[in-house]
């Protein structure tokens, strides 16, 4: 982060660089901040612990088929027995790793063309917001199903489908800040100082517009964790046996109408639960660095 | 004025080109063998071959790129693997019952936002605000599928107030002479009011489920072009000189309120488009979104590119009917304004 050096001396939030400069301790101060990051903490947690406490997810015949919640099995088991608890609780890491690692490589995808396009203008700039425009022109959700499908169902490939549809919003989003940045002083400083062009845009443009990206990437997290799971939810991408919210859901679909709810509406509130909390976290920060 | 339309519209059919493009790009050219996925997962090598040779997908690329384009220009999706039927008609169909539950759902979403919007922004920061803001989190965080269950769970199996996942009517129960492909306003042209309402019990579900969620992005637009617009000058002037509450919130406020609400309607549509395949799929709705779950159950790589090619076309069109609205509602747009991004 070698731009902190020009404009590191200034302690005020510069908000009009989109540089993230947020203090923890004041986000700290917002409840719904702490609602957001004890939820995930609390997630952290039962998903460390939970493996050596709970039953194998996998393993059938824990106590019958369909049991309902009770003290041996708070969550209830489902149509093979196995434990719906174990369950939820291991799909914790995958879900979440999933979601993460989606907006992660969105956002580091979307924000270097995004940089491209910014900075170098002209026709570059224009193919790259002609093939954003695109893809935005299309529900998300429905191009990640299609590149899912075709690409065949495993976990890799709906990572790929999923961050490819996000990523021409963190192009976006990083193209009209880096439009604003490079015309600030310390650019003009750095390219005077001998710096080549793709050293000005990566070290010292790209670093100070990444501000409202983050912000994206926290509420991304979110959704792709809801499309990982709608897509499994749908047959698309990760399957059953594996311990998934989404494939949990689906499994459990045809036993809610016949009463038997615990085996999908504990996984799916599982879902809606974590999804929140990234919501806040990101509707909060981005409050904040406003 | 003309020349922004001409432009509009051109762009409009370049975005949609665009979409041809990317599922051309999208089913052919991606790693992946097109014919082996097309064939299915139990098809030895003579089938793909067969299916290779069927679908024309042993010529070279930018052949089948021109065939590709040409027929979708002649509004042929090709024909589905699954039911020999062409996709085109198939699709089409099954849209008025798509287009019915969407209409319904986005007028749902409308009745909680605006309200809601509008009450937290005038009492911001107040208890009500802040669940309001919860609702929209909540909202916004919603996995449709689980919803969709607990609709279903608690509104049908628990209470037993609604029907049972099983079709747009009661089985055995005649559709209204088709008109509109609305089931209640065909029945209401018909004169059927009892059809017409037992039309809507069984939409009721369906369009809570998505109006629910669909409601947050609304509300959150609302909220924010209301607390902006309640910040103007003009609204503190009109507080100021002792204007009612009704002149205030209504005139000034939610008058200039509405352009990022029409805004949020095409966003909620584009949701709505995706969000219908899981919707439709729970409750078993014969609509597009179902269409395109069968679709991929069964490999049907032509069934679901054509519902991606339609999916495409409802979406640029409609953006397109909101910028030409905009023309009509905001001033500022019809003089040659920029168009907000």
């Amino acid at each position: 982060m070698s731009a902190a050096a020009t404009d590191g001396a200034t302690p005020v939030q510069t908000t009009e660089t989109g540089r993230l400069r947020v203090r923890l301790g004041t986000l700290l101060r917002r409840p719904l901040f702490v609602v957001g990051l004890t939820i995930l903490v609390g997630y952290a947690v039962v998903a460390i612990v939970g493996p050596w406490l709970l039953p194998d997810p996998l393993a059938t015949g824990q106590g019958g088929p369909l049991q309902a919640p009770s003290a041996d099995h708070p969550f209830g088991t489902d149509r093979f027995g196995r434990d719906v608890l174990a369950r939820s609780v291991a799909a914790i890491r995958l879900d979440v790793v999933l979601g993460v690692t989606i907006a992660a490589l969105a956002m580091t995808i979307g924000s270097a063309i995004g940089v491209l396009a910014g900075y170098w203008g002209g026709w570059v700039d224009e193919a790259i917001m002609r093939c954003t425009d695109v893809l935005l022109a299309f529900p998300g959700f429905v191009l990640a199903l299609i590149i899912a499908a075709v690409l065949g169902d495993n976990v890799r490939n709906v990572v790929i489908a999923v961050a490819i549809a996000y990523t021409p919003h963190f192009v976006r989003l990083t193209r009209a800040q880096v439009l604003s940045v490079r015309e600030m002083e310390f650019v003009d400083a750095a390219r005077i100082g001998g710096n080549r062009p793709l050293r000005v845009a990566f070290r010292h443009v790209l670093p100070n517009s990444l501000g409202p990206s983050m912000v994206q990437a926290t509420l991304v997290t979110g959704w792709a964790i809801l499309d990982v799971a709608g897509l499994a939810f749908l047959g698309v991408g990760i399957g059953p046996p594996t311990a998934e919210w989404g494939v949990m859901v689906a499994e459990g679909a045809n036993d809610v109408v016949s009463g038997y709810w615990w085996t999908s509406l504990f996984p799916g509130g599982m879902i809606v639960l974590a999804v929140a909390a990234f919501h806040l976290l990101g509707d909060e920060l981005e409050g904040e660095l406003r | 004025m003309k020349r922004y339309l001409v432009r509009r519209i051109g762009l409009s059919l370049l975005t949609l080109l665009g979409i041809v493009m990317l599922v051309f790009v999208v089913s052919r050219v991606l790693p992946g063998d097109a014919a082996a996925l097309r064939a299915g997962p139990y098809a030895d090598e003579a089938r793909i071959e067969q299916v290779r040779q069927q679908f024309g997908l042993d010529r070279p690329l930018p052949e089948q790129f021109v065939d590709h384009v040409s027929s979708v220009a002649r509004f042929d999706l090709g024909v589905s693997t699954r039911t020999n039927q062409p996709v085109r008609d198939e699709l089409l169909a099954r849209l008025p019952a798509s287009l019915e539950l969407g209409a319904f759902a986005v007028l749902l979403a409308c009745a909680i936002g605006l309200p809601l919007g509008i009450v937290a922004a005038v009492r911001r920061n107040r208890p009500v605000d802040l669940l309001v803001r919860g609702f929209a989190v909540l909202g916004s965080s919603m996995a449709l599928f689980w919803l969709g269950l607990l609709l279903l769970y608690f509104g049908f199996f628990r209470l037993g107030w609604f029907p049972g996942p099983v079709d747009r009517l009661p089985i055995g129960t005649a559709a209204p002479p088709t008109v509109t492909g609305f089931f209640t306003v065909d029945a209401v042209l018909a004169g059927d009011l009892g059809l017409a309402l037992t039309a809507l019990h069984y939409l009721a579900l369906p369009v809570l489920t998505l109006g629910l969620v669909l409601a947050a992005p609304i509300l959150k637009m609302v909220r924010g072009a209301m607390c902006d617009t309640l910040d103007a000058d003009y609204v503190r002037t009109a507080r100021s000189v002792g204007l009612p509450g009704r002149t205030w919130v209504l005139t000034d406020g939610f008058r200039n309120a509405l352009l990022p609400v029409v805004t949020a309607i095409g966003i909620v549509f584009g949701y709505l488009l995706g969000g219908n395949i899981i919707v439709e799929f729970i409750y078993s709705w014969p609509g597009i979104g179902r269409y395109a779950y069968q679709a991929i159950q069964s490999n049907d790589l032509q069934a679901l590119q054509g519902f991606v090619i339609l999916v495409g076309v409802l979406y640029v069109t409609l953006n397109l009917v909101i910028d030409l609205l905009y023309t009509r509602i905001d001033p500022r747009v019809r003089l040659g304004g920029k168009v907000g991004a």
